[in-house]
């Protein structure tokens, strides 16, 4: 603080006591994520989710790529194995939770309105309105948007991406940030893979390595049931090993690196 | 478009800051986005005097610093620039690197005025 007249300014930019050039305020030194806010909320629902024993993945892709078909195929698969919940986020209507409520499963809808995606906040809300109690997967069913929801981590464990055949296979060079942040690419709608014809699995595979993204690529049709076992295995497997309020596998997997 | 969510955050980044420091108005704000934050900076400047009408902020400019996009390869070591979309080493070609910068979406400072802009001519020192 200046002690000439206890401006905040630069005392150097003084004369007899009166600031000379009043465009120089204090510079504050930040450094923090722009959606400071927002990533604390998700550390917090993360917690909140490991201390439930819950594994949480975040289910991102355009609108209808098939995420409400691949849950209830995953929740009648899991029958018996796993009790699933889901948060489902829509810009309109409960059609979504009611389709999920009818495959036995609890839902929890969030209708956003024009938001064109989900944050931290929204889903700690409708996580408080979720009996959790003997849950062991929370699917997180975001806005179909391929942009907006890479950019806000909600405190899940896993992205789980969907690229159905009947999008182009090089939507992972299209939209990078998305792609970038997912942990497994579900490749769904594969019973429509030949009727589409030019929709090639091991391209849009290569267009997620080009990203330096190792994640595992699954081809599933939730129709016809081809590889819903590999993708049952992998939720098992990540189910498994987030254990009992263990926290130590802990990570914000949504790509970003927030100083 | 969610620059919009994005320009309300770092409002009450801002504002939480001026109220701290006891200023009464907001200038420089400035910002490190990398092309793989997925934020679009003209929209972001587009948005936030909507966002900030009305508030200290309701004068501050949007300085946008671009990071480059850079990997390190855990194959052969090398360090290079990559394109946001083919993250890979320029020196071997393999995909296995690690983003070094690119994604960064920062808030790095605010500067903080304690007097109003002489222009309105309701400064507060004598």
């Amino acid at each position: 603080m200046c002690e000439i007249c206890g401006c905040v300014g630069d005392a150097r930019a003084h004369v007899e006591g009166h600031p000379l050039d009043a465009e120089r305020g204090k510079q504050v030194e930040v450094l923090h994520a722009m959606l400071h806010e927002n990533d604390h909320q998700a550390a917090h629902n993360r917690a909140h989710f490991s201390a439930a024993g819950l594994l949480v993945v975040n289910l991102m892709s355009s609108p209808g790529a098939g995420k409400t078909s691949l849950l209830e195929a995953t929740i009648r698969a899991l029958a018996g194995k796993l009790t699933v919940a889901v948060i489902e986020g829509d810009l309109e209507t409960e059609n979504d939770a009611r389709r999920i409520r009818a495959a036995g499963a609890q839902a929890v809808q969030i209708t956003t309105g024009n938001a064109c995606h989900l944050d931290a906040a929204m889903v700690h809300g409708a996580f408080h309105r979720l009996d959790f109690r003997g849950v062991d997967i929370l699917f997180i069913e975001n806005v179909g948007n391929l942009v907006c929801p890479a950019a806000f981590d909600l405190g899940q464990h896993r992205n789980v991406v969907l690229l159905s055949v009947t999008e182009g296979d090089d939507k992972p060079e299209k939209y990078p940030v998305m792609f970038r942040a997912a942990d497994l690419l579900a490749i769904t709608k594969l019973d429509l893979l030949e009727a589409v014809g030019d929709f090639e699995p091991d391209r849009a595979a290569t267009h997620l390595r080009n990203l330096a993204n190792a994640a595992p690529v699954l081809e599933i049709s939730a129709r016809s049931g081809t590889g819903m076992n590999v993708w049952v295995d992998w939720l098992t497997t990540e189910h498994a090993a987030r254990g009992h309020g263990d926290t130590s596998a802990d990570h914000a997997h949504n790509g970003h690196v927030h100083a | 478009m969610h620059e919009l969510a994005i320009c309300e955050s770092i409002l009450r980044q801002a504002l939480n800051l001026a109220e701290v420091h006891k200023a009464c108005r907001v200038g420089r704000i400035v910002l490190t986005i990398g092309p793989l934050a997925g934020v679009e900076p003209h929209l972001l400047l587009h948005a936030f005097p909507l966002v900030a009408a009305g508030t200290v902020c309701e004068e501050a400019l949007i300085e946008i610093e671009t990071a480059a996009v850079r990997v390190e390869c855990r194959i052969c070591g090398a360090s290079s620039g990559a394109q946001h979309n083919r993250l890979l080493c320029a020196a071997c070609g393999t995909w296995r690197v690690v983003l070094v910068s690119g994604d960064e979406m920062l808030l790095r400072s605010v500067e903080l005025f304690e007097t109003l802009p002489s222009h309105q001519g309701n400064q507060v020192y004598v």
